[in-house]
């Protein structure tokens, strides 16, 4: 059961518009969509794990408004994220940084994958595959082996 | 009365697991088939005790119960049937007993199987006895599904509305047996560590097993998203979710095995990392239960807020996993494998599949358990989409361009440059797919161009495949049509889940680059623009339903050449209970898109009459999302039909061989 997500969209459901609200829109579309683009990297802080692009509290609401002012009076994105990482600390952002403290986070996966593909080629390293077969050998093998399941 | 009897019943399910355990592991080390036997027979009877528990819970939802602490907390006289039912496992008492329910049905199923050596089998029964003992034990003790109130209330609290829908309640099923069905992998695992032999005969015993949880799982997580689409709201599908990476995680180990235990099969190679994965598997699975329902992620929201129910929780999850890894720690070293492999051959494909499918699993752990890891250093923090989207997109890139040559290489040591060659019209079919759709859809996206690139070569490659396994084009048709009835289920199991795939990818890149909102105030009579599709509010009526009341918006949705695509009728519903407000998404498919709209709130217009908030989304090709991945169960099944997955005796299946040796 998603018993944690329910729980958390109650209050989301009911909200069906949040950040799509013709009422808080701004005109010009170029910056609207930034500044959707950036409501969606951008934790709603009270609520649970959704984003200020989804959320109607109005924690959300006022950062939206905030975020759309900040646009139109011509800050940057980073400019922007600065500003939320200024107000609230790295939390804010669902996006997290490239920093030493997150090095684990983005770099574990990779580690693991590197880590499996060297043990796969030391693998191949230490057993030396056998001589190659002769040319009766294949054809008897492609014979055998021809529609071995899978 | 019954349910009475059903607490006895749990109870005595939890001494007869006990009983398996014990007689299982005590008749493997004194070799006597006798108290094996009675081992097996305890498991079938635990299994009917947890069903009879089951029933009584169950008739104790239908009848409105109200002295069942669960019943008044999760039902109501006024609810349809079919929640009263999906009510019983709606909570998390509910939900355990359903685990519980699952556990038993699987060590009854391996106390049945046939072929099975008895020491293996009596190993694995014993193992399947204790993952009992735990988890019925902390039912009976902590979490009783059956525990009466002293004073009844009149009425009960009801379900919560969000639940009350068909796919949900049929996901719980779906996703536990998919949970659960790891578990025997899991025995079958630790049975084999204790033996010390994990050979090609033990991974086809393991075959099945996986096949059926992974397929399961499989359409619990398909099931669980499409709710999460039409139900929520927000038109998503995915929100890596911790509930929703709870249930990947064990869906990639499990994905991961599936592909490590086939070179066990074949070649007898990987067994150590096979039986690792086994043990991951199911731990993954224990995991997510733990975190899903102790509420450490989530501190505000989750159903068991009880932290010392979450404690005992872990507690199981640490005694079984963790003797599992300690055994495998101590015996794998004697796992020897018996066959090399050259850098280029079907063994190396599939390894890194392995690889990176555990590259993708340990992203969604980091990132699921981030915060908790951040709070452990007294900070606060966490990860979303963008940090998923990203990470488990660069190693998936990487799992696409290798996957279509994966089924053409040969064992052992494999002929790359044939395999190339082969491969060249998938490959240029899907660079000519990917350009296509970089320079004519709008807007320009060169990813989302990529992404579909990496479905049409999967397709591409998935039908390439199949069609050199047929010797489409080269045998007369009728040759061709033969192969297909002879060869072996098993193969064309895996093209369909490769194509699931492939579908599945398509899916997800048109949905996520293409999609098209719009939203507005209107009133009846008016509309909104949506893309190619115009969206006119017709009216609004009130409309009662069984436990709620609802306004029903009717809005007409015609394309761009004024022709009716269909009367969607979006509901906006106020439950009786708890007066929350929920709303029924509008539905109205078109060819592979979805056109989705959602009723919003009433506002009141300047000058007198009410508009309502209209939302809606067009999303293409949205319905492969839903397609793809129950094509890939749908592979799985076909599988396990396959009928080398139900001889699983050991001897190599001449049978097929034979039979297509005419046609050689």
């Amino acid at each position: 059961m998603n018993a944690r997500r329910i729980a958390a969209l109650l209050g989301a459901v009911a909200c069906l518009a949040a950040a799509a609200d013709p009422a808080e829109r701004l005109n010009n579309p170029t910056q609207e969509a930034r500044a959707r683009a950036l409501f969606r990297e951008t934790r709603c802080v009270v609520c649970q794990g959704e984003s200020i692009d989804d959320s109607d509290a109005d924690l959300a609401g006022d950062l939206r408004q905030a975020i759309r002012a900040r646009i139109t009076a011509g800050a940057t994105d980073d400019q922007v994220r600065a500003f939320l990482r200024a107000r609230y600390g790295d939390f804010v952002l669902f996006r997290p940084s490239l920093s030493l403290a997150n090095a684990l986070l983005w770099g574990g996966p990779f580690v693991v994958a590197i880590i499996g593909a060297g043990l796969l080629i030391a693998r191949q390293r230490s057993a030396p595959p056998a001589p190659p077969l002769s040319p009766e050998e294949e054809a008897k093998v492609a014979v055998l082996t021809a529609d071995e399941p899978v | 009365m019954i349910t009475e009897f059903g607490s006895f019943a749990l109870v005595l399910a939890l001494c007869l697991s006990m009983a398996q355990a014990g007689l299982s592991f005590v008749g493997r080390a004194r070799r006597d088939v006798i108290l094996t036997g009675a081992a097996e027979g305890a498991a079938l009877a635990a299994f009917v005790c947890v069903a009879a528990g089951s029933v009584a819970l169950i008739h104790a939802f239908v009848t409105s119960d109200f002295s069942v602490l669960n019943v008044a907390e999760n039902s109501h006289t006024e609810k349809p049937l079919i929640y009263k039912i999906a009510g019983a496992w709606g909570s998390h008492e509910g939900s355990i007993l359903l685990w519980c329910f699952a556990l038993t049905a699987y060590g009854c199923a391996a106390a049945l199987a046939r072929g099975l050596p008895w020491d293996l089998k009596a190993l694995t029964v014993g193992t399947q006895g204790a993952l009992g003992t735990l988890f019925i034990g902390y039912m009976v003790l902590a979490s009783n599904p059956l525990l009466r109130l002293a004073s009844p209330p009149v009425e009960g609290r009801s379900l919560n509305p969000l639940l009350q829908d068909p796919a949900l309640a049929a996901h719980p099923p779906f996703l536990y047996a998919g949970y659960v069905g790891l578990s025997v992998v899991f025995s079958l695992a630790v049975a084999a560590l204790i033996e010390g032999r994990v050979d090609s005969a033990w991974a086809r015993w393991v075959r099945p097993w996986t096949l059926a949880a992974w397929s399961l799982l499989t359409v619990g997580i398909t099931l669980g998203s499409f709710w999460a689409y039409y139900e929520l709201g927000w038109g998503g599908w995915w929100f890596w979710d911790p509930v929703e990476n709870a249930s990947l995680m064990p869906w990639l180990m499990a994905t991961a095995l599936l592909h490590s235990a086939v070179v066990t099969e074949k070649r007898g190679a990987l067994a150590a990392w096979t039986v690792f994965l086994a043990i991951a598997a199911f731990t993954l699975s224990m995991l997510g239960a733990f975190l899903v329902r102790s509420g450490v992620l989530t501190s505000v929201h989750a159903f068991a807020v009880d932290p010392r129910r979450g404690i005992l929780l872990l507690a199981i999850l640490a005694a079984a996993s963790g003797s599992a890894f300690a055994l495998f720690a101590w015996r794998a070293p004697l796992l020897k494998d018996q066959s090399a492999f050259a850098p280029i051959s079907r063994e190396s494909a599939l390894v890194l599949n392995n690889i990176i499918l555990a590259a993708v699993a340990t992203t969604v752990l980091a990132g699921t358990l981030w915060p908790l890891i951040l709070e452990a250093f007294g900070r606060q923090g966490g990860v979303g989409a963008p940090y998923y989207n990203l990470v488990v997109g660069v190693l998936m890139a990487v799992a696409f361009v290798i996957l279509p040559a994966g089924p053409l290489l040969a064992w052992k040591r494999a002929d790359a440059l044939a395999v190339l060659r082969r491969l060249s019209l998938a490959a240029g079919i899907a660079l000519a797919a990917g350009l296509i759709v970089f320079s004519l859809a709008s807007p320009r996206r060169a990813v989302a161009a990529m992404q579909v690139a990496a479905g049409v070569w999967l397709v591409a490659g998935a039908v390439e495949e199949a069609a050199g396994r047929l010797r489409a084009f080269r045998v007369p048709l009728a040759e061709s049509g033969r192969r297909l009835r002879g060869l072996p289920r098993g193969a064309w199991g895996m093209t369909l889940a490769h194509l699931g795939l492939g579908l599945f990818v398509m899916g997800a890149a048109f949905e996520s680059a293409w999609r098209v909102e719009g939203a507005a105030v209107i009133s009846p009579g008016s509309g909104l623009d949506l893309g190619a599709y115009r969206l006119t509010l017709l009216s609004v009526d009130d409309r009662a339903g069984p436990n709620y009341d609802a306004e029903r918006g009717v809005i007409r949705v015609v394309d761009k050449n004024g022709s009716l695509v269909c009367d969607a009728t979006p509901e906006r519903r106020t439950y009786d209970t708890g007066g929350q407000t929920t709303s029924k998404v509008a539905l109205c498919p078109k060819g592979l898109d979805d056109v989705y709209i959602v009723l919003g709130e009433r506002r009141a217009v300047a000058g007198g009459g009410s508009a309502w908030l209209v939302r809606a989304f067009w999303n293409p090709w949205v319905r492969l999302l839903f397609v793809g991945p129950i094509l890939m169960a749908l592979g799985g099944a076909l599988s396990l039909s396959d009928r080398r997955m139900r001889i699983a005796d050991g001897r190599r299946s001449v049978a097929p061989t034979a039979a297509l040796a005419p046609a050689e």
